[in-house]
């Protein structure tokens, strides 16, 4: 299994054997998961650290537990009580944790492109867990795991990505990836939350709902943060759930086999409605989360693998 | 004083074109006489033209002498052949009292080029009260700028420009709409969607101009658009010349050559203001500044240190250096066959002095001897940290330029002839 790259800063510089390379492994992980075998301690003697500059309960936790079920030493760092409230850059206070020589570092941060920026200052393999409004590779890789064992293909599928586009680094994600591994990708949002040029990435825009959800095979729903609900964006909560949540009726227009997803956390009653949500005859979103964990074990063990080859930080190769 | 004589040059005369030939310099000023004992430079192989006037130079002082100091600017300019230095207000705090402008042109003393002043419109350029331009005009300013802050407020605006237009003062804006802009650090579009980076539309500039211009007919005044850079807005920019309006607008140099895609993995010395736009934009812009819609080029030199550039893309500093960098980039322009050399020393040189009613920029008999003499050719990789400026965020690091100062000459003196000199 090749992986040839250093970190996983997006989806962007994958191509569809690294994606495919991934997905391998991470079924190999999901499987023993689910039948509670114990997994090999892929990361024994490495130290991941968590560095979370936005708030995070779920990508952190299951990077924790991604980690600790491979033998790491696990280390989470709150940033937002440490030194960067005393002022301390990114780049320093990476340049300090580099010092400490981690082997993983995880990453989440508010500005687009900030995680590239901290990758290009370290040693260690770097993993964006979202950055801004760019990318949050690991999201999309578990969406496409999660796709691929409930469809048992990850091609030729008609996937529609619904809601806050403009501001959604895990749409931009699944764009890339699912246009990547050659499946339709359709995008169903308000024109204001539609990035400018989105047109252009070889994609279908929709402001009609009922329409763009018309024979999908996968329905991605995406949360609408609360400071965007009233008066900017869009005219008001009750008017977006009429026109652009989630409910049966719209979901009819689907395919009969449709996928449900959601990366969490869900707003009931904005974007979806709590009974498509719960009806695990179409729902996937449980299953989502346990692929997370899957698809970060794969992704931290396979980052550990070129790690150890290359030992570009002199660290002893313990195998 | 003794006279001096370039031999076998192709002289560049934003005036006349381009000639092979002599030029004589004698007590400061070029000569149209017999050489006599002239000291004999040879040029052979050589290009000679009147010494750049750069329009908008921030210089750091007062407030921030570690990116910038009148001595460093002056360094930067002498070696990049601009021999008049026009220098922003946008200091901290800005040059909006004759107090100010005083310190300023004290601490200018130190430049080795010829330096002029551009004061604020308005006080703190905070667009709430019109600075006290008759004073700062008495104190030397050549023209008022708000920099890059845009005054929102109309009524407050048409004032200013009504009382400049009384003292027959140029007034310099910043096309843009500040509403439309505000927190962009892209242009809107396919790049900067994908990079999850807030974005402008190229619109935003059409409205800043469209209004400016409208403001322009109210109160008759001598307008300068400091950066045109969108297609859209170079219509507007045309009518308003066709209806004779005083209104010229300039580029810089970085809008010419550059574009969004250059920013590639969040290269924050590639964010500028306003961002660096489509490559359709840029074609645009430079066809105007060949056809003289665009009438001046200039670096928007905008010194940074490297804290405020080592940041995530978003919350870096905006602005680029580029005194040293102006003129090897701008001959990229000649290189590629969009623009003449008399073509592009009139945008450099001849237009901005007019504008601004300053010596040099002339090749004329009787001009002071602002020269710049360059090899047009000469090859090589920048170094960012070779460059004089105190700051080093120059986009064009690692680039491949053509183009070398040899010598810069100012009111007949020699200020670099290829090293540190006088």
């Amino acid at each position: 299994m090749s992986f040839g790259h250093r970190h996983l800063l997006g989806i962007e510089p994958l191509s569809p054997s690294d994606i495919t390379s991934i997905l391998d492994l991470s079924d190999a992980y999901a499987d023993r998961m689910k039948a509670g075998t114990p997994q090999p301690k892929a990361l024994a003697g490495l130290t991941q650290i968590n560095m979370f500059y936005e708030n995070s309960t779920r990508t952190q936790a299951s990077f924790e537990l991604a980690g600790k079920r491979l033998g790491a030493d696990v280390m989470n760092m709150s940033m937002s009580t440490s030194s960067i409230k005393k002022g301390e850059t990114l780049v320093d206070t990476a340049l300090t944790l580099n010092a400490m020589r981690p082997d993983l570092l995880v990453v989440r941060h508010g500005s687009s492109g900030a995680v590239n920026l901290l990758a290009s200052k370290v040693n260690c393999a770097v993993l964006n867990a979202g950055d801004g409004r760019h990318e949050h590779p690991t999201q999309a890789l578990l969406d496409a795991l999660t796709i691929r064992r409930t469809k048992g293909r990850l091609h030729r599928l008609t996937v529609a990505i619904c809601g806050d586009i403009a501001h959604s680094r895990v749409a931009r994600s699944n764009i890339l990836l699912l246009g990547r591994m050659e499946n339709r990708v359709r995008l169903i949002a308000p024109p204001t939350l539609v990035p400018s040029g989105a047109a252009d990435w070889g994609v279908e825009v929709y402001d009609d709902m009922a329409k763009g959800l018309e024979g999908a095979d996968v329905v991605m729903m995406l949360r609408l943060q609360k400071e965007r609900m009233d008066g900017g964006f869009i005219p008001s909560e009750r008017e977006y759930f009429h026109r652009f949540g989630l409910d049966g009726e719209k979901l009819a227009r689907a395919k009969p086999d449709v996928i449900v997803m959601h990366p969490g956390p869900m707003n009931r009653g904005v974007e979806i409605d709590g009974i498509v949500a719960d009806d695990v005859t179409h729902s996937v979103i449980q299953e989502q989360v346990e692929m997370g964990v899957a698809v970060r074990m794969a992704a931290m063990d396979l980052l550990a693998r070129n790690l150890q080859t290359r030992n570009d930080h002199g660290r002893e190769v313990l195998v | 004083m003794s006279a001096l004589l370039f031999r076998n040059a192709t002289l560049i005369d934003p005036e006349r074109g381009e000639t092979k030939g002599d030029l004589l310099v004698r007590d400061g000023l070029i000569d149209g006489g017999a050489a006599g004992h002239a000291q004999v430079i040879d040029a052979t192989g050589l290009y000679l033209a009147p010494g750049i006037v750069d329009l908008g130079v921030k210089v750091c002082e007062p407030g921030e002498r570690h990116k910038e100091s009148y001595r460093s600017a002056g360094q930067a300019a002498a070696a990049g052949g601009v021999t008049t230095i026009v220098t922003r207000p946008d200091t901290n705090p800005a040059i909006d009292t004759p107090e100010a402008l005083e310190f300023a042109k004290k601490r200018g003393a130190d430049a080795r080029v010829r330096v002029a002043h551009i004061a604020a419109l308005t006080k703190g350029r905070e667009g709430r009260e019109m600075a006290e331009l008759g004073f700062l005009q008495d104190a030397g300013a050549v023209a008022y700028s708000d920099g890059d802050h845009v005054v929102t407020d109309t009524k407050i605006l048409s004032r200013a420009l009504t009382y400049a237009k009384s003292l027959g003062a140029l007034v310099i804006g910043h096309p843009q709409d500040a509403g439309l802009s505000a927190g962009a650090a892209a242009t809107s579009g396919p790049f900067a969607s994908l990079k999850g980076l807030p974005g402008v539309s190229p619109m935003a500039e059409r409205m800043g101009i469209d209004r400016d211009i409208a403001l322009i007919e109210m109160t008759g005044v001598k307008y300068h658009f400091d950066q045109i850079t969108t297609a859209r807005a170079l219509p507007a920019l045309e009518r308003a010349k066709a209806n004779g309006f005083d209104v010229t607008a300039g580029v810089s140099i970085h809008h010419l050559t550059l574009n969004e895609f250059d920013v590639g993995d969040y290269r924050s010395f590639f964010k500028v203001k306003p961002p660096l736009r489509s490559e359709d934009d840029r074609r645009a812009v430079v066809e105007a500044v060949a056809t003289g819609l665009i009438d001046i080029i200039c670096s928007m030199h905008t010194p940074q240190d490297e804290e405020s550039k080592r940041l995530p893309f978003e919350d870096a500093a905006s602005g680029a250096i580029g005194l040293e960098t102006l003129l090897p980039a701008a001959l990229r322009l000649v290189h590629s066959g969009d623009l003449t050399l008399p073509q592009l020393f009139r945008a450099l040189s001849l237009n901005p002095a007019r504008r601004l009613g300053l010596p040099g920029g002339s090749l004329a008999t009787g001009s002071p001897a602002d020269l710049v003499l360059f090899d047009k050719d000469a090859p090589f990789v920048l170094d960012r940290f070779t460059l004089r400026s105190k700051s080093k965020n120059t986009p064009f690091d690692g680039a491949r330029l053509q183009g070398r100062v040899k010598m810069t000459m100012i009111g007949g003196e020699i200020v670099y002839n290829g090293t540190e000199n006088a």
